[in-house]
């Protein structure tokens, strides 16, 4: 399951940020902020995608870094909020 | 207003000059289509084409003084003319005309290259000396009027716009790489540098001297601020006093600036600065006075509401032009034609469709509000950055960052934002005291399109890093100013002559043969609101504090009040939702990204499929969009095809067939 839902994260991040850098790889666990492939724009399509994607709603005090900012943070944010666990406090 | 050309010292048969400074200033005809005029002395030629504005009997060129000893081909406004050659005929020089050319003329008889310090005006000259054998071109000091000129085996060829630098053997068009890694980073090169390899951009407030010691130029003025050290708190009685100072000196640089012969009109955006202008053309001028608005389909970029409300308030008789999607899409082509360079936003485009409508209605000048920003400190990355070192003052305050949301009112997405993902894009990696620290977001912001650089063109970028060339040009006190003046001058300096002036401003009006006229720009302004106290101009989160006050009883409150919208324009979504965008998409097709090598066509794919999947696009990804389209265009326009300017056989055909409709020009030489 989270295997899938990482697939489909990083599908996303690849497509819609990481072409600007035209890299070949981004690490899971590589900052999306520190690496200046996410800007505000990038943050409204990122959560469009998670709610549009996997049936979720991500609430305003979810969107932060500690949720967002890496394919393996995301991936756990979605697993999180999908099995009905509580996303990490802020 | 005019287009300039010429020579120094370059090789060319006798039989070939006059043909070849023909070929020069026609392609020029759009700036100056009432006539045009050569001089040539052995292997120096001077060239001209006029949009007569002041003495239209008198003023043709290239002109000279009593003897023939010195010529002038000039493109411009000197607009304290009048009190000049009152003081010059009274030390005994003879005018043989009532034009502000033959003023600098006189003037250099007496001063050298040192007379532009006594212009006020916007300007670009070339003056040959034959005494002396030496050419000097100059150019006023906020960067209103282009110059260009290329040097070539001891030989140099100037020109309004490097189009007609394009028509002198030897000088081919091909691209400059470090120029765009620049305009992918700042939207524009950094002066002397233009897109065109070999071929320089004379900076603003400069004079170059060509003779036979060879080449130089230097600065004869700069946007210069007091010292931090010196800011204090302002007691009312001196705020009052500096408000009226700027209130009349504001209102002396309206009124020189009417001097012509020929109607003005105004240029009325719905925002606080043109207002000014057209305000104030009515404290001097009884006429009915014509203005004139883009309005835009789409409500997010449109101000109609507030230029109707001023065209209310001192009922003007105004003309509208509506500006659509595909208005945008259908133009770029011939803009970029104009702007010489790739623009990295639309909005010159919306200007172009402006300047034709004043065309249209027969009027060649027109007062604007630009430049009142960049002096009274107008901009959002002012306030931004005023914000963002407040908040990096204190790094634990949990409120200092909620005013980050007060920033950008008018974009929603702004105002959808996480508070802590607003802090991570607007915080902590720049330095403090990086002295470009108040830019460096939209820098960074920018330079992401750079990734989509091709892997040939990165090889030819090599480790040059942008950012700290800027760094490196500052002026030495630059460090000792207030930020908010360091910020100022950062606009002033850079952005403002780059391209707001140039692809927004001279080149979008000259199109179509329409002056600009900008009072804010009055050199005697900049420097009195320099003086100004950064609190006086940036008061709290209130931009251009002092001018409101200065002139609040001449407009309506809504007005006077107004928070500033930036001017803006449709981005990617022009050329994405629009038929006409079809035709001009093609040029970001594989083969034609490919062919012209500068970017990677997978990734210009991704871009192109993303743009047009999501109903709305980001600020990076629209800037990249505008960046490459436009990069291509211009590589169409002037470097492509066999002879290495096949865009521009067809800029010439449209040349020949606008004049061919408008017999009027009268070639010849005085």
């Amino acid at each position: 399951m989270t295997n899938t839902i990482k697939h489909k994260v990083r599908e996303f991040v690849e497509t819609s940020f990481l072409f600007r850098e035209g890299r070949e790889g981004l690490a899971d666990g590589q900052s999306l902020l520190a690496e200046g492939l996410i800007d505000s724009t990038g943050i409204l399509e990122l959560v469009s995608f998670i709610e549009a994607e996997f049936g979720i709603i991500v609430e305003d005090q979810e969107i932060v870094p500690e949720n967002l900012d890496s394919v393996n943070q995301i991936a756990a944010y979605v697993a999180g909020k999908t099995s009905g666990i509580t996303a990490v406090a802020v | 207003m005019c287009g300039i050309a010429g020579y120094y010292r370059l090789p060319v048969a006798p039989e070939e000059s006059r043909p070849l400074l023909q070929r020069m200033i026609g392609t020029l005809a759009h700036r100056g289509p009432d006539g045009n005029g050569t001089y040539i002395d052995g292997d120096v030629g001077l060239a001209h084409s006029r949009l007569s504005i002041i003495d239209v009997e008198g003023g043709r060129q290239p002109l000279c003084n009593e003897d023939g000893s010195v010529w002038i081909t000039f493109n411009g406004e000197i607009f304290n003319y009048v009190e000049l050659r009152e003081e010059l005929i009274a030390r005994g020089h003879v005018f043989k005309t009532r034009s502000d050319t033959e003023v600098i003329v006189h003037l250099y008889e007496e001063r050298g290259p040192d007379c532009v310090e006594l212009l006020n005006g916007d300007f670009a000259f070339a003056i040959w000396d034959r005494n002396r054998q030496r050419l000097m071109l100059a150019r006023d000091r906020a960067g209103v009027r282009p110059i260009y000129y290329a040097e070539r085996d001891g030989a140099l060829a100037f020109a309004s716009e490097v189009k007609a630098l394009l028509e002198v053997p030897g000088v081919e068009a091909e691209v400059d790489p470090i120029a765009l890694d620049q305009m992918f980073t700042f939207w524009f090169p950094l002066a002397p540098r233009t897109p065109f390899k070999d071929i320089s951009e004379l900076p603003p407030a400069h004079v170059l001297i060509a003779s036979t010691h060879g080449v130089t130029t230097r600065r004869y003025w700069d946007f210069t601020y007091p010292d931090a050290a010196q800011d204090r708190p302002v007691s009312a009685a001196e705020e009052a006093r500096l408000t009226e100072e700027v209130r009349t000196l504001l209102l002396d640089a309206v009124r020189i600036r009417l001097r012509a012969d020929v109607p003005i009109g105004a240029y009325l955006s719905g925002g606080l600065d043109s207002s000014i202008t057209t305000a104030a053309i009515r404290e001097f001028v009884p006429e009915q006075l014509h203005s004139f608005s883009v309005a835009f389909e789409t409500a997010e970029y449109d101000e109609s509401v507030f230029q109707e409300e001023m065209v209310a308030a001192l009922g003007l008789r105004h003309s509208v032009t509506v500006c659509r999607d595909e208005d945008i899409a259908g133009i770029l082509p011939e803009l970029i034609q104009h702007t010489e360079r790739p623009i990295m936003r639309t909005a010159p485009a919306p200007m172009m469709l402006l300047s034709r409508l004043v065309r249209e209605n027969g009027t060649k000048v027109v007062m604007t509000g630009e430049g009142a920003d960049e002096v009274f400190a107008g901009y959002d990355v002012f306030k931004e950055a005023k914000v963002r070192r407040f908040c990096a003052a204190q790094p634990g305050s949990r409120l200092r960052p909620l005013l980050l949301r007060k920033l950008y009112p008018y974009m929603p997405r702004m105002q959808g934002q996480s508070q802590r993902y607003l802090e991570a894009f607007f915080g902590g990696q720049a330095s403090l005291d990086d002295p470009l620290y108040s830019h460096l977001p939209r820098f960074r912001t920018s330079s992401a399109a750079k990734g989509f650089f091709s892997a040939d063109l990165r090889a030819s970028i090599g480790d040059y890093d942008a950012v700290a060339d800027l760094r490196d040009r500052l002026p030495a006190d630059f460090t000792r100013w207030h930020p908010l003046s360091q910020s100022q001058y950062l606009e002033s300096a850079y952005l403002l002559p780059g391209y707001i002036l140039s692809s927004q401003g001279d080149r979008v009006g000259m199109a179509n043969a329409v002056e600009g006229r900008f009072p804010f720009l009055d050199h005697r302004l900049i420097e009195l609101a320099a003086r100004i106290p950064p609190r006086l101009k940036l008061k709290g989160l209130t931009e251009k504090h002092i001018l409101r006050r200065s002139i609040e009883d001449l407009l309506p409150e809504g007005i006077a009040k107004r928070t500033k919208q930036p001017y803006r324009a449709p981005e990617s979504r022009a050329f994405l939702r629009s038929r006409v965008g079809a035709a001009v998409l093609d040029h970001m097709s594989p083969a034609n990204v490919e062919a012209a090598g500068y970017f990677d066509s997978t990734l210009v794919q991704k871009l192109v499929t993303k743009c047009d999947k999501l109903s709305s696009t980001g600020f990076r990804d629209n800037l990249a969009f505008v960046g490459i389209l436009s990069t291509q265009v211009w590589h169409e326009t002037f470097v492509n095809g066999l002879t290495g300017k096949r865009g521009m056989a067809v800029a010439r055909q449209m040349m020949n067939d606008w004049r061919s409709g408008t017999s009027a020009a009268t070639p010849g030489s005085p």
